[in-house]
C-alpha cells in the first residue's frame, strides 16, 4: 500500500518544476511591490512614525505562521482519509517554510519592539502565539527526524500536526485571554486602532506575496522530497508492480 | 470493563513500585516549589504574586517528568502488543492509562499543593481554588501527556522530543489555572477561569485518549 | 479453522524481510518456521497476529465455517507468545498472570489453574524480578492455559527451558493439534512431532 507506483508522484514533480519559476518569479515581483509600496508609499503611522513601516513585514509573516500550519493540518488529514503520499509530502514540505515563518515574524517583532518600547520582547498576544507555534513547528520537526522508518514518521506526523491544530485555536484563545487579563503590564498595539486602506493594500500585497512565496518554496520541497524518496525505493529495490 | 480497570490497576501498582514513579512526582513537585523562592528571593510579596504561576509550572514539569513510563516500558517488553491484541478498545486502553497516570502524579501533587502553599506565601483565600484548578487541569497534563509519550515511544532522545511536544499543548491549561488562582488571590471571580480549563481539560483528555490509542498502533516492531 | 498465507511480502522499517512466501496450515497441523536470524521469522509471526502490516499477498484466517475473520474476532482466535515476555519486575508472579488474563479478556478463575499446571504456584506470592529465565518462559507460556484458542502462535518457546519443561510443552503442543487446533512457531528445536516446515532466508 505505501510504496507501491510511483506515477503520480512523479506526474506532480514534473508539474511543480514547471510551475516554480513562475510561481517564484511572482512572489519575488510581489515581495518587491509590497514592500515598496509599504516602506515608501504608505503613509507614517500616526502614532508610530516611519519605524512601524516593519510592521508590513512581521504583519503577513505572523498570519503565514499560523496559515502554514492550517495548511499542514489540512494536509495531514488528507493524508489520513485518503492515504496519497503527496499529502505527507507537503505536511513535511511546509513544516519549515512554516517554521521560518514564525522566526521572521518573531525577529521582526523584535525590531519593531526596540525602537518603539525600548524592549528588545514584548508579551503581546501576538508574539506570544508566534513564539508558542514556533515551538510547535519545531517539535514536528524533530518529530519527522527523530523516527527513522519514514511511513512511521509520517504517520506519527499526522497525528502531532492534527492534535496540534485542534490545539491552537485555544492556545491562541488562552493567551489573548491571558493578555486581555493583564494589560496593565503591557499595552502593545501592533494594529493601530483603525487601518486604513493605505495601510490595508501594501499588508495584502506583502500577504499574497508571502502566500505566493510559500507556494515556490512550497513546491521545490516537495520535489526534492518525492526525489528522495524515489531514490530510496530504488536502492531498496521496492518498485513493485502496483496489484 | 474488567480489562479497563485491571489495567489501571497494575499501571497504579507501577507507579507506586517502580522507581520514577509517584515518589518522583512528588518530590520534584516539591523540589521546585522549594527552589523558587531561593532563586526569587525571600520577599514574601514577591512570593505571593509569583506563587500561582511557580505552583502550575511545578505541575507541569512535576508531570512531564513521569511520562515516559506511560507507554515506553509497554512497547519494550511486548505489553503493548498484548493490548492491541485485546478485545478492549485501544483508545480505553489508552484512558485508562491516562487515569492511572493521573491517580500517580497529578492527584498526588493536587493534594501536596495545598500543604506546600505558605512555603510560597499564597493566601489561605486561594488555597481551595488551588486545589481545584489542579484537580481540574492535571488530567488534561497526563492526557497530553499521554499522547506526546506515544508518538515518541521508541525514538532516540525522546525524553527530549516528549518536552518539545508536550509543553507548548499544555500552554492553555497553564494560563486558565494560574489565572484562576492569581484571581481568586486579588478577589477576583476565578469562575471563568475555571470552567475554560474545566471545559479544555475534558477536550483534552478525549482528543488525547484517541490520539494516544493511534500512536500506539504506530508501534510495529 | 484454517490459515492460508498467499505470496506475502513484508517491510520492517526499510527492508524488505521476506517475499513471496506461501503457506497453509489446517486443523490438527503445525507449521514450523526455519530460517538464520534475520530472516524474518518473527515478523511473519507478527504479520499473522495482525502486529505488522503486509506489503503485498493476502493472509487468510478462516473459521469453522470457511468464512474469513475480521478484526475484533480474528484477535481473539489466536494466542501470541513473542520473545518478549510482557513481564514487570515490580509485579508479583500471579498479579502478572492476572492482569494477561484481563488483558485476554479470560477469566480470572483461570489463573491459578494454569500457575499450577506450569509448576509456578509456589511462586504466585514472589515478585517476578526474582525469576529465572525458565520461569519467566513458563509465566509467559501460561497464558497459553488461561483461555481455548485454536491458533498458537510461538516466537521461540522452548528458550531457557529445562528438559522437563520442554516436554511438557510438547505434549501440550500434541494436545493441542489433536483437538484440532494450529500452531505456527519460529524454533530451532524439534518439538512438534511431524510438522510441515517453512524455510524463510537461505538455508543454514
Amino acid at each position: 500500500m505505501p510504496v507501491l507506483a510511483y506515477a503520480n508522484p512523479e506526474r506532480f514533480a514534473r508539474l511543480a518544476s514547471s510551475l516554480t519559476p513562475w510561481f517564484l518569479g511572482s512572489a519575488i515581483g510581489l515581495l518587491l511591490a509590497g514592500l515598496f509600496l509599504g516602506l515608501f508609499m504608505a503613509p507614517p503611522d500616526y502614532q508610530q512614525g516611519d519605524a512601524a513601516r516593519i510592521m508590513y513585514v512581521h504583519v503577513p509573516a505572523a498570519w503565514m505562521s499560523m496559515f502554514v500550519y492550517g495548511c499542514m493540518a489540512l494536509a495531514s488529514a488528507a493524508a489520513f482519509i485518503w492515504k496519497h503520499p503527496l499529502a505527507d509530502v507537503a505536511a513535511k514540505a511546509s513544516a519549515p517554510v512554516g517554521c521560518i515563518f514564525t522566526a521572521l515574524a518573531l525577529i521582526t517583532g523584535m525590531l519593531w519592539g526596540k525602537p518603539m518600547w525600548g524592549a528588545w520582547w514584548v508579551w503581546d498576544a501576538r508574539l506570544t502565539s508566534v513564539l508558542i507555534l514556533f515551538f510547535m513547528y519545531l517539535g514536528y520537526i524533530v518529530l519527522w527526524s527523530a523516527i527513522e522508518d519514514p511511513a512511521r514518521a509520517a504517520r506519527a506526523a499526522r497525528i502531532l500536526a492534527l492534535v496540534g491544530a485542534i490545539n491552537i485555536p485555544i492556545i491562541k484563545f488562552s493567551v489573548d485571554w491571558w493578555n486581555t487579563l493583564h494589560q496593565g503590564a503591557t499595552v502593545f498595539r501592533t494594529d493601530g486602532p483603525s487601518i486604513t486602506s493605505s495601510m490595508l493594500i501594501p499588508l495584502l500585497v506583502m500577504a499574497v506575496a508571502y502566500n505566493v512565496l510559500y507556494a515556490a518554496l512550497l513546491l521545490i520541497r516537495m520535489r526534492a522530497e518525492i526525489a528522495e524518496r524515489r531514490l530510496r525505493s530504488i536502492r531498496l529495490g521496492l518498485e513493485f508492480e502496483p496489484k | 470493563m474488567r480489562t479497563f480497570f485491571a489495567l489501571i490497576r497494575r499501571d497504579v501498582t507501577l507507579g507506586i513500585r517502580a522507581s520514577g514513579g509517584a515518589a518522583l512526582s512528588a518530590a520534584f513537585f516539591a523540589l521546585i516549589v522549594v527552589l523558587a523562592p531561593l532563586g526569587l528571593g525571600p520577599d514574601m510579596a514577591t512570593l505571593k504574586s509569583a506563587s500561582p504561576g511557580l505552583f502550575w509550572i511545578a505541575a507541569l514539569l512535576a508531570t512531564l517528568l513521569g511520562l515516559e513510563r506511560i507507554v515506553q516500558p509497554d512497547v519494550e517488553d511486548g505489553t503493548l502488543d498484548l493490548m492491541r491484541l485485546s478485545p478492549l478498545p485501544l483508545e480505553f486502553m489508552a484512558l485508562a492509562k491516562i487515569i492511572a497516570h493521573w491517580l500517580t502524579s497529578g492527584l498526588i501533587i493536587t493534594l501536596l499543593a495545598p500543604v506546600l502553599a505558605p512555603l510560597l506565601n499564597l493566601s489561605l483565600d486561594a488555597v481551595p481554588v488551588l486545589a481545584l484548578s489542579l484537580l481540574v487541569g492535571t488530567p488534561a497534563l497526563s492526557a497530553i501527556g499521554a499522547a506526546a509519550a506515544a508518538l515518541g515511544a521508541s525514538v532516540q532522545r525522546g525524553g527530549m522530543v516528549l518536552a518539545l511536544l508536550a509543553l507548548p499543548l499544555n500552554i492553555p491549561f497553564l494560563i486558565f489555572g494560574s489565572t484562576a488562582v492569581a484571581q481568586a488571590q486579588t478577589n477576583t471571580d476565578p469562575t471563568q477561569a475555571l470552567t475554560l480549563l474545566g471545559a479544555c481539560s475534558l477536550i483534552a483528555v478525549v482528543v488525547g485518549s484517541i490520539a494516544a490509542a493511534t500512536s500506539m498502533r504506530l508501534n510495529d516492531d | 479453522m484454517q490459515l492460508i498465507g498467499e505470496t506475502l511480502a513484508a517491510l520492517r522499517g526499510e527492508r524488505i524481510v521476506f517475499r513471496n512466501v506461501s503457506f497453509e496450515v489446517a486443523a490438527g497441523e503445525a507449521l514450523v518456521l526455519h530460517g538464520p536470524n534475520g530472516s524474518g521469522k518473527t515478523t511473519l509471526l507478527r504479520v499473522i497476529a495482525g502486529l505488522l502490516g503486509i506489503l503485498t499477498g493476502r493472509l487468510r484466517l478462516l473459521d469453522d465455517d470457511g468464512k474469513t475473520l475480521t478484526d475484533d474476532r480474528r484477535d481473539q482466535a489466536f494466542h501470541f507468545i513473542s520473545h518478549q515476555d510482557a513481564i514487570r519486575p515490580q509485579l508479583r508472579v500471579q498479579e502478572t498472570l492476572r492482569f494477561h488474563a484481563a488483558i485476554l479478556g479470560a477469566p480470572v478463575k483461570n489463573v491459578d489453574a494454569a500457575l499450577e499446571s506450569w509448576g509456578l504456584a509456589s511462586l504466585a506470592t514472589h515478585s517476578a524480578g526474582f525469576l529465572s529465565a525458565g520461569q519467566r518462559r513458563r509465566l509467559s507460556l501460561a497464558r497459553l492455559s488461561l483461555q481455548k484458542r485454536k491458533l498458537w502462535l510461538l516466537d521461540e518457546p522452548t528458550i531457557a527451558l529445562d528438559a522437563q519443561t520442554r516436554a511438557q510443552l510438547s505434549i501440550m503442543c500434541m494436545e493441542h493439534l489433536s483437538k484440532g487446533g494450529l500452531i505456527v512457531a519460529a524454533t530451532h528445536e524439534p518439538f512438534l512431532g511431524d510438522p510441515k516446515s517453512l524455510q524463510l532466508g537461505p538455508r543454514a
